[in-house]
């Protein structure tokens, strides 16, 4: 029971605060609901027994990633946005056709049958500790997607940098 | 025990929210945040699906899902900040110049 009502508040905050992100006219008071519905979702995971990735979830994206963004907010001074009138265009086509999707997924999950079991099981990994059992997961089988990602991330600073520095 | 349904029934409403939210707001801001709300709602499901299934592999995709979110962020808010600089703009339907 106590599972459920804890998995009921936190389901029915994160709709609610996803709601209020994308209506908010304000893009600050977006950026700051955001960071309740980031530090939802970590005690989210925490409940899923991924501690590991509850507190990546915490430093990367609320320490970090909302961080840029706030950043960027600030230092573009957006006044127009609280002129504007119309803000939201064409909502109710975009509501229907997210509600059929909806639908849609539903109908999908209501029947799936869940597969075998793998063999990290709580105990497994309360024996080994999460940290490392990720950490040798994450160093053997996939240490070339791992290489990727850093390419990736590279790329993406050295883009990063190039596109917003000064033209001359 | 809360059923693996109730996630994945949580997931599909907040990515669907996400994707509302990019298509109905022209501020490129807010769209980049509804694209990050779908990721974390897919997040979501991955974490249930690795913790119901017992297998940590759902755990490392979720890594790699954030790092590709703050690569994502990152090119997408530089090109805002490019953009703002050459046009003065944030909304997407001040940017029409490709609509022949």
């Amino acid at each position: 029971m106590l599972p459920k009502l804890f998995f009921g508040y936190f389901a029915v905050v994160m709709i609610a605060l996803s709601i209020l992100i994308i209506t908010r006219k304000n893009p600050v008071h977006s950026v700051l609901l955001m960071l309740a519905m980031f530090f939802h979702i970590a005690a989210m995971y925490l409940f899923l027994n991924a501690e590991f990735l509850a507190a990546v979830q915490i430093i990367l994206y609320a320490g970090a990633i909302l961080v840029l963004f706030l950043f960027v907010i600030m230092m573009l001074n957006l006044k127009e946005e609280f002129v504007r009138t119309r803000y939201m265009h064409k909502w109710p086509l975009s509501a229907v056709l997210g509600a059929s999707i909806l639908v849609m997924i539903f109908f999908g999950v209501s029947n799936i049958a869940q597969g075998p079991a793998g063999t990290d099981s709580i105990e497994a990994i309360k024996a080994e500790t999460q940290t490392k059992a990720l950490g040798k997961l994450l160093f053997s089988e996939y240490l070339i997607p791992f290489e990727i990602i850093g390419i990736i991330l590279t790329v993406a600073l050295v883009g990063a940098f190039v596109l917003a520095k000064k033209r001359d | 025990m809360v059923p693996l349904e109730w996630y994945i029934g949580l997931s599909a409403v907040i990515f669907v929210i996400g994707m509302v939210g990019f298509l109905i707001r022209q501020n490129i801001i807010i769209m980049l945040m509804s694209v990050e709300l779908m990721l974390n709602s897919v997040n979501i499901s991955l974490a249930a699906f690795s913790h119901y299934l017992q297998d940590l592999r759902g755990q490392i995709l979720v890594m790699f899902v954030i790092a590709v979110a703050a690569a994502e962020a990152a090119i997408g808010l530089a090109i805002l900040v490019s953009l703002f600089k050459n046009k003065a703009a944030v909304h997407t339907d001040e940017v029409a110049e490709m609509r022949g």
